[in-house]
Order: C-alpha cells, then structure tokens, then sequence
C-alpha cells in the first residue's frame, strides 16, 4: 500500500494471483522421484464466501460446472472460522486435471469479482499407499495473495502439531520448482483442511 | 470482466483530505506566526511538544496495552482468536500483528502500534463474550484496518500539533506575563489569541479526522470478511452495551479511546462534531452500501 493510500485511509483488498498454480505438477513429479510423496487425487480451494445473491449464484454456477464433468462430485465443506473449502477429487495419477479443476474455481471467483476472498489452495500428497499405517500427509499450499507456496504437514492422530522436519524437507525437495514463502510466519496452518483427509 | 467488487468512496477520501490539508495549512500558518513574533520560548515548547508526540507513538502499543490492562496472548493460549488474526492477514496479505486480551468486561478492542510491523490487536474479554465468531471476525478485520492504514501514526502525528498550541494556550501567560514593556505583553496576548483559536479549530479537525479513519476502517474491514452485515450486528451490540455501563469505568478508560472500536464515552452533552467516532447510523449505513455492493452482479 502506498503511502497516500495510507494517508487517505484507502486501503485496497489483495489481489489474488492464480496462475502459479499449475507450477505444482512439475513439484508433484519432484515429490515423488525424490520423497516417495505421492498426490493423494484430493485438493481443495480455500475462499471467504460472501454475504449477497451475487456470491451465492457464482458459487452454485461453478458447483455445476466442475459436477458435469460426470467425475466425483465437488464437496463444500465449511471451517470453523466461517471460511468455505471446494473440495476436488481426481484420480490419484491425474494430478493435471485436478490443477485445472482448482484453477476453474479461483478463475470463476476471480471472474465475479471475488479475487480478494480467495485465501488459499491445498494439493495433498502422501507417503507410500494411503491408508498402510504409517501414512505421512502433506499438503503444498498455495497463498493467493502471496504467489506462493508452501508445505504444510499436520502430525497425524489429531493433535495439532507440525511435522517440522518433513515440511523443511518438502521446502527444500521444490524449493526449485515453486517459489516458497521465504517468511515463516506466514506459513499458516490449516488445521483439519478437508484437502487432507 | 470485474477483478474486484471493491469501490472507492470518493467522497470520504475527498473528506478526509480536506481535513488533513486544513490541519496542514492550520499548523503551517501557526508555526509562521510563532517563528515570526517569538524568539526564545516557541522553539522550547515546539521541541518539548514534539518530543512527547515522538515518545507516544513510539511507545504506543505499550502505553495503550498498560493503560487498557492488556496482555498478549500465545497462539496456545488463544487458538481461535489468533487463527481468526492469522486468515485475516494472509487475505489482506500483511504481517501479522501480536495479539492481546484486555480483562475487562467492557467490549471493546483496539489496535496501537508505531509501524505494521510494531502492533498489537487487543480485544476484551467482555468483547469475546458477548460476540459471536463472525462478529468478533468483523471487529479484529476494523482493527487491522487500523493498522494497515497506519492510523497510530497518523492521529499521532494531526493531534501532536494541536498540543503545542494546547502548551503555548496554557502556558503562554506565564512566559509573557512578566514582560518589561507594553509591546512585549501585546505579542504575547496576541500568541495566546492565536493560541487558542488554532487549539479549538484543530481539536475539531482531528476529531473529523478520527471519524473519517473509523469509516475507512469499517469499510475495509467489510471487504477483506466479505460480511459486512456481521460487522455491523457487532457494532449496534457493543453500542448497545456501552449504554450501559457505569460512569466509574468510562472514565477510566477514556484516555485510549482514540484508539478503540467503539468509543466508551456516551455523555449526552457530547455531540456528533466532537466525537472521535461517526454514530451508530452512519457506520450501519455505509456497512449496508458495502453489502449491497457485493450482493449485485457484475
């Protein structure tokens, strides 16, 4: 924000940034060479949904839009701090149509004028099969506002704590691929995202 | 094809420029007056004005959290209040302020800070209790407006000035009252004249100021939650409770209340112009245009 933007008090809402997304196929393939991180077919967009008809219509227009493709249906799940998560599934090795999917979503959003309320997007990986135990999840997230990316890795068995070390790991893995979020602080946890489960 | 629903108000901007070019223009000509008639005694009350504005913006957040009882709360402490801050800002993309809790029963909450990067969002317990998470959502996005439009600074430095003139209003008869001749004690009278009139002329502007700031703060805030009527059902509970409240908390609190969410001050005699807050009608009204604004299609 500019200095006379601070002066006059008018401050403008964020603009989203949406086409680094699809930077995360080319780090899913590093994922897998080099971690054994396999993408578990589920993402989610993360957005505030508005009071108003307006949101409401674009939300069910593109509910329709991503449901006729005759694939799993989209899942609307909502968090305990008000925020809405679309939640995609594609199978497991069509990490390209899942992109393009959570693409669809922040572009329609982005087309009604809801850029501001995008907040972020989760694209889950996994160690080994999922389901075989000691499963480790991550999500890349992505931080519309930002540009950026990154990992998020929820200890598994619901407290919430970070697996620290694996999500250092992951930065460092795509740190080639996708630009990360140079600021920790930032790196925001998600607890419970429907992306990872 | 529309990248933002978000609006301008014109007219508040035009507003709150004026009034910050007329308290420019206000300061200007005093200092031109000052530095015209007097010789030893501005420059020392000018510096020591100046050094007490610097000391209490630097200071800010520690002041105001002292004066209100506050203190900061870890992400373990407070989960839910700091994942409410923590989406807050990565939709707004700034940088997270510390977040802290004022044990008082009175709702309120403010934001104090020299810098973005130097701030403290408080609310009250009394504000957490009577307010549902939306609300309370609401309130914190008010104040991060605060914060991103560095409002801290801002007031600090429009009210600074008008203390000078406050000082010399007060104090000036004392370094002119001894004066050996006719003219001297003229100049003065006539510093303490001028004195005065810039005093009650910036005291009204600054307070325009802090009002115009409060609707930039509510009409950034409705558009970073996208739920601007949530916002306003906080504001009409927590002006319906500060109606309540006894005189002896008022008074205590009121040294901070520039920069709180909703003023603590409900004195009848106090009318719209002296008030640091627009009333309850015109914030409701400006929230209801930002929701209109966002129910429309493009």
């Amino acid at each position: 924000m500019g200095f006379l933007d601070a002066l006059l008090g008018r401050s403008k809402p964020a603009k989203a940034d949406l086409d680094a997304l699809f930077a995360i196929s080319q780090a899913a393939l590093t994922l897998q060479a080099g971690m054994d991180l396999q993408p578990t077919g589920v993402g989610a967009v993360c957005y505030r949904a508005n009071e108003g008809a307006a949101f409401a219509t674009a939300q069910s227009d593109l509910q329709q839009l991503l449901d006729a493709d005759g694939g799993p249906a989209v899942e609307k799940v909502e968090d305990a701090f008000g925020f809405t998560w679309l939640v995609c599934r594609q199978p497991a090795d069509a990490l390209g149509d899942l992109v393009t999917e959570l693409h669809a979503v922040n572009q329609t959003l982005q087309d009604n004028g809801f850029g501001p309320s995008l907040l972020c997007s989760v694209v889950g990986f996994a160690t080994g099969r999922p389901g075989d135990g000691d499963d480790r999840w991550v999500g890349l997230v992505y931080l519309y506002k930002r540009g950026t990316f990154y990992p998020f890795a929820p200890v598994p068995g619901g407290a919430e704590r970070r697996d620290n070390a694996l999500e250092l790991q992951v930065r460092g893995a795509v740190g080639a691929d996708l630009r990360i979020e140079p600021e920790l602080h930032r790196w925001l946890a998600l607890w419970g995202t429907p992306a990872l489960s | 094809m529309a990248s933002t629903r978000f609006r301008n108000d014109r007219g508040l901007t035009a507003r709150m420029g004026l009034t910050g070019f007329l308290l420019v223009a206000l300061y200007l000509g005093f200092m031109a007056v000052l530095i015209a008639v007097l010789d030893v005694a501005a420059p020392i009350i000018v510096v020591l004005a100046l050094g007490l504005g610097w000391a209490q913006w630097y200071f800010s957040d520690t002041i105001a959290m002292k004066a209100m009882r506050a203190r900061e709360v870890t992400p373990e402490q407070a989960p839910e209040l700091h994942g409410v801050v923590d989406r807050l800002c990565a939709l707004a993309d700034m940088p997270k302020p510390r977040v802290a809790v004022a044990d008082t029963d009175i709702p309120n909450a403010f934001a104090t800070g020299r810098t973005p990067n130097h701030s403290v969002v408080c609310v009250t317990t009394g504000l957490l209790r009577r307010l549902d998470g939306e609300e309370v959502e609401g309130v914190i996005g008010h104040e991060l407006a605060h914060v991103a439009h560095r409002d801290v600074s801002i007031m600090t430095v429009a009210s600074t000035l008008g203390v000078i003139a406050g000082l010399i209003m007060r104090w000036g008869l004392y370094f002119g009252g001894g004066g050996r001749d006719r003219n001297s004690a003229a100049v003065f009278l006539f510093v303490w004249l001028a004195s005065i009139a810039v005093y009650l002329l910036s005291f009204l502007l600054t307070r325009a100021l802090s009002r115009y700031r409060e609707l930039s703060a509510d009409r950034a805030a409705a558009y970073l939650t996208g739920r601007p009527s949530s916002l306003a059902s906080a504001l009409t509970k927590i002006s319906g409770d500060m109606a309540r409240i006894p005189t002896r908390d008022l008074r205590r609190t009121e040294p901070v209340s520039a920069f709180l969410f909703a003023p603590s001050l409900n004195k009848k005699s106090l009318t719209a112009l002296f008030s640091t807050h627009p009333t309850l009608e015109q914030r409701l009204e400006q929230l209801a245009r930002v929701s209109s604004d966002l129910g429309r299609p493009v």
